[in-house]
């Protein structure tokens, strides 16, 4: 066996490590593990080159940036965040859970592109997040908003995934039956899909949990802060 | 019929523009690396049908051009391209209200529209939505609807539309390239036999009589290689044959439903830790002008791993009955 082409693994790790540039350490990563395996140069271009165009709809989402663009300039995000911050009893939590709730419904019905961190994170779920707590508070500081962006595009995700892997007709399952009977094990997709139920499940209760105990802690935290400036106030 | 061709040489007409824009004002490396880009998304149906044809050197100048990515994304700088200001955005928004979230929902509710409806349109006989990437085809014309609508409602001018796309474009810069290189590479890890020797080292390490180590190899393998590969999909072929098939399923008889199920599930949890798995990791950090790469990384980390728990625990407990 030809355990060479593993260096490539080494130039990923070793790339992310000392922090190049990511998408200069992936190239070179392909290069090193496709020369190692044996391939000439011009192979290896031809290969790099069917695999980067056959992912083209990696970047479909960049279609959406024009129209995100135009209303963010006549201040969708700054509209988004005031309308947010006149619904008194929204909370972070339900905000957030609500909106991974919808995700992963949306997603087990295979609609995965509906929503996504172009279409809806930016643009709308991040300034309304941050808009809940600073209903509730002074303005967010630098790091507070940026922690708050980053769980807004965390929820994003986990909705996405374990909504995804329920669906039948597309993806997780899909692949999973087709690896399953190229090895000669026939199996229905639904079969496949309701084990997937229980995980997508406990993802929604520990996710909102979590997002839950993060707005706990964001709110203590400033509590403490506030208290702390207007003690060092009366000094 | 609208085809996802249509979409792409759409996208390739936007990274055109954004090249054209950075060229006026002499940023030459963004404008390069946009120019290939829309080559590469231009030419890329062209590139795939002749590489299917036997004829090997498109595929191998586009090839040229993955490189020409590599070298020209360090010299990328993030500036700030201006924005209109924040008063003016507010006051905006106070004239337009409510009515600025319709061409933002525009384009999920199109897209919505045409996962769902798409299939039953038909005229002449000939479906008005192809069936390959239907979804995305409606992502991309619910896009087009959206930019429309904007410029109508916010009686914006229609340069307007590419100035602020690009604006966009160059925010995200290079991390938005990431998730295509990262599937590029995966391809070469296949072809090279990376996943097959993963696995075979896992299954010299762990000893395969016990039930709950084949267990711990098989979902903890999954999540390694998705955090190397950035993608669940393409750990699952490599370890289910590697190490799911012969020593669970065969050697332990477990369910094959059971393991397939919560094995991906567990590369799933992979993806959440992994700044390969740029387009979820990496873009939204750019996209929302966070500081740390990491940062989103750093929120998700904890329920990726109570998942993990939890996906494993599972696993042991069902597959086995």
């Amino acid at each position: 066996m030809n355990y060479w082409p593993l260096l490539g693994v080494a130039v990923v790790i070793a790339g992310f490590v000392r922090r190049d540039n990511p998408v200069l350490v992936v190239v070179a990563a392909g290069v090193v593990s496709g020369l190692a395996a044996g391939f000439s140069v011009p192979e290896l271009l031809g290969l790099l080159g069917t695999s980067f165009v056959s992912n083209r709809a990696l970047l479909l989402y960049a279609l959406t940036l024009p129209a995100i663009g135009v209303l963010e300039r006549a201040g969708l995000r700054e509209h988004a965040a005031r309308w947010i911050g006149s619904l008194r009893g929204l909370t972070l939590a339900r905000l957030l859970a609500s909106y991974l709730l919808l995700r992963q419904v949306l997603s087990m019905l295979g609609l995965t592109n509906v929503a996504g961190q172009a279409q809806t994170v930016r643009p709308l779920l991040a300034p309304m997040s941050e808009a809940t707590v600073e209903l509730r508070g002074p303005p967010l500081g630098d790091a507070d908003r940026q922690r708050v962006r980053a769980m807004a595009a965390a929820t994003d995700n986990i909705g996405l995934f374990f909504g995804e892997d329920v669906f039948l007709a597309l993806g997780a399952v899909l692949l999973i039956q087709g690896f399953y009977a190229s090895h000669g094990i026939v199996l229905a997709p639904l079969a496949i899909a309701l084990w997937a139920l229980p995980t997508a499940i406990a993802a929604f209760v520990i996710h909102a949990l979590r997002v839950l105990l993060f707005e706990r802690a964001l709110t203590r935290r400033r509590a403490a802060a506030d208290t702390a400036e207007s003690a060092h106030a009366e000094d | 019929m609208l085809r996802i061709e249509y979409a792409y040489w759409l996208l390739a007409a936007f990274l055109a523009a954004a090249a054209w824009i950075n060229l006026r004002e002499r940023r030459l490396a963004a404008a390069a690396f946009w120019a290939v880009l829309a080559l590469l998304f231009g030419g890329g149906t062209w590139v795939l049908a002749a590489d299917a044809a036997g004829h090997v050197l498109p595929a191998r100048a586009a090839g040229v051009g993955v490189l020409l990515l590599a070298v020209l994304a360090p010299r990328m700088r993030r500036v700030q391209v201006e924005e209109v200001s924040p008063e003016m955005r507010l006051s905006n928004a106070m004239r337009l209200g409510h009515r600025l979230f319709l061409p933002a929902l525009l384009i999920p509710g199109v897209t919505l529209l045409v996962a769902v409806l798409g299939g039953y349109l038909v005229a002449d006989g000939h479906r008005l939505f192809a069936a390959d990437q239907m979804t995305l085809t409606g992502l991309a014309l619910a896009s087009l609807l959206a930019v429309l609508a904007a410029l109508r409602l916010t009686r914006a001018p229609a340069p307007a539309a590419l100035r602020e796309g690009r604006r966009l474009l160059d925010t995200l810069g290079w991390a938005a390239l990431l998730p295509l290189v990262l599937a590029a590479l995966g391809g070469v890890f296949t072809q090279s036999g990376v996943g097959q020797d993963i696995a075979h080292g896992v299954g010299l390490l762990i000893p395969v009589d016990s039930r709950f180590a084949c267990v711990l190899a098989y979902g903890l393998g999954m999540v390694v290689f998705t955090v190397i590969m950035g993608n669940a999909f393409a750990a699952f072929p490599v370890l289910t044959a590697g190490i799911g098939l012969p020593l669970l399923i065969e050697l332990h008889d477990a369910s094959p439903a059971v393991v397939g199920a919560l094995g991906m599930l567990c590369g799933y949890c992979g993806t959440l830790l992994t700044p390969m798995a740029a387009n979820f990791n990496i873009v939204p950090v750019a996209l929302l002008e966070l500081d740390s790469p990491y940062a989103v990384i750093r929120a998700q980390w904890p329920t990726a791993l109570l998942l993990l728990v939890f996906n494993l625990v599972l696993m042991n407990a069902l597959a086995f009955r």
